[in-house]
């Protein structure tokens, strides 16, 4: 029993490193995670920096500090629709099939894929705070704010991954992941990801205060700007742990159903 | 070749682009839905910047439109320069190269049908704009925003054109794309100039796509159109596009040299 555990484990540890350098290697798939939320992150500090002026806006260094937090949660959201897409690429060129054939567990080959996607989204936290730290923000809960928010990002990262891969289990095409881009945008633009939800237009603003993202983006923001509050750290958690649970639970239903299909 | 001649080849080539759409509608998708949802999307998350100070309009919406028309025509312009990378893969191009056809009608074919195509985004988003409120331009406000778009239009398809002739493969459909997407984003795309932070603002005023956005927005934001509002960036898009023709034709003289 424990020698096939360690067996799979070997399995996601193999499988999780070939999707980190797969990724590392192709551009079209490192830059949505790294050079797309970093453009947008300098625009939107530099064009919309004025909103810390506006009343009721949180209290805050400046407006790059409250930025970050939604840099990383679309990182992470991208991270997972180009898992996804890599994951389908690899069904459409036949590689998950010889995979599937091995006599290895169908989970620990999705789980390897994901276990990319996680270490992906802890490099970008990293990358994040590192800009932000370089370009004059700081995170008022120090060093311990900085190792959650690489936690967290992490297992957004994984949470979101899982349903893209969950998706590209189910529709066994690169396109049609890739087609799901501008959802990611819409998730994001209805979240508090880059502006206090009491401060944006209805509707997107009710939608905004029930929005999971959002309260991911609270528990990133906190430790950010202002130190750990509690509440909003276990809402985050609370959310990853949601999203998390109905992306595998996909995937376990895509895979069975495959497993049914005979493929 | 005669001017009628080069004329029926220039035809030929916007007639053959515009198949591409009646035959594959779905390929115009991306180019209008990215845009609408950036639009609606930043509308609802910036929209109380109207309150600070220094706006020169209460609707975040009609301040925002011109941007999101400009970004139409980035992606739609962007788009002929990887369809052209494709016909240079699968060597279409080099058959057009061999024909009689002078190079500057082939390029005019390719980003005139580019200039026609970014009018199908903006006609979206127009008409998204003003279902939900945003401030009527104008016929005058209108005509010019949307000559603004197909001048807009040939720039990208100009700039996508050189970098798919140089590179020709395409895989540089990124960089066609990032290039425009930023032109237009590092501008005075989401505030005013003088409300942009200090490197957004040294780098909105002088980048000659803010004087493009500006001549577009006047209509929507309630001010007159005025030849002092509207000829820099009229001449903004002559330049870019004379700039990306230049790149263009020489990368094709050098693929045939």
């Amino acid at each position: 029993m424990s020698g096939r555990l360690a067996a799979n484990a070997r399995v996601v540890a193999a499988l999780g490193a070939r999707s980190v350098r797969q990724t590392v290697r192709r551009p079209q798939l490192a830059a949505p995670l790294i050079i797309f939320p970093t453009l947008l992150l300098a625009i939107q500090t530099g064009g919309a920096g004025g909103a810390v002026d506006l009343p009721e806006f949180p209290d805050v260094n400046g407006f790059l500090d409250f930025m970050l937090a939604g840099a990383m949660v679309q990182s992470c959201l991208l991270a997972g629709n180009t898992g996804g897409i890599a994951l389908a690429l690899d069904i459409e060129m036949g590689f998950t099939d010889r995979l599937f054939a091995a006599p290895v567990s169908r989970y620990a080959v999705v789980l390897g894929r994901l276990a990319g996607t996680t270490v992906l989204g802890a490099f970008t936290a990293v990358w994040f705070i590192t800009i932000g730290l370089i370009f004059g923000a700081s995170i008022e809960e120090g060093l311990l704010g900085a190792l959650w928010i690489v936690v967290l990002v992490a297992s957004t990262a994984l949470a979101f991954g899982s349903i893209g891969a969950a998706i590209a289990l189910r529709t066994n095409s690169a396109s049609v992941v890739q087609g799901l881009f501008p959802l990611v945008f819409v998730v994001l633009f209805l979240s508090s990801a880059f502006f206090p939800a009491n401060l944006m237009l209805e509707p997107a603003a009710s939608v905004a205060e029930y929005n999971p993202l959002s309260f991911i983006v609270e528990g990133l923001r906190e430790p950010i700007i202002a130190g750990f509050d509690g509440g909003d750290e276990l809402l985050a958690v609370v959310s990853v742990l949601g999203v998390g649970a109905f992306g595998l639970w996909m995937c376990a239903l895509a895979l069975t159903g495959r497993v049914r299909r005979g493929v | 070749m005669n001017a009628r001649q080069s004329f029926e080849a220039i035809r030929a080539l916007m007639r053959r682009a515009i198949n591409e759409l009646t035959r594959v509608p779905g390929a115009a998708i991306p180019g209008v839905l990215a845009p609408t949802i950036f639009f609606l999307g930043l509308t609802s998350v910036f929209g109380s910047l109207t309150l600070l100070p220094g706006f020169d309009t209460t609707s975040y919406q009609s301040f925002l439109i011109p941007v999101t028309l400009m970004q139409g025509a980035a992606f739609t312009g962007a788009a002929t320069g990887v369809n052209l990378a494709r016909d240079i893969e699968h060597g279409w191009f080099d058959r057009l190269l061999a024909s009689p056809a002078p190079r500057p009608v082939l390029l005019a074919g390719l980003v005139l049908s580019a200039s026609f195509r970014a009018l199908i985004p903006a006609t979206f988003l127009l008409i998204v704009a003003f279902a939900i409120g945003v401030e009527w331009p104008g016929f005058g406000g209108l005509a010019l925003a949307l000559v603004i778009v197909m001048g807009m239009g040939i720039v990208a398809a100009t700039w996508g054109a050189s970098l798919a002739l140089r590179f020709k493969t395409q895989s540089a459909a990124p960089l066609m794309q990032a290039g425009m997407f930023l032109a237009v984003l590092l501008t005075t795309a989401y505030a005013p100039l003088e409300l942009l932070q200090g490197w957004l603002q040294d780098i909105a005023r002088l980048n000659p796509v803010t004087q493009v956005v500006e001549a577009a927005r006047q209509g929507f934001i309630g001010e007159d159109i005025t030849w002092a509002g509207t000829w820099p960036g009229l001449l903004a898009v002559a330049g870019l596009a004379a700039l990306f023709t230049f790149m263009a034709l020489r990368a094709m003289g050098k693929m045939t040299a």
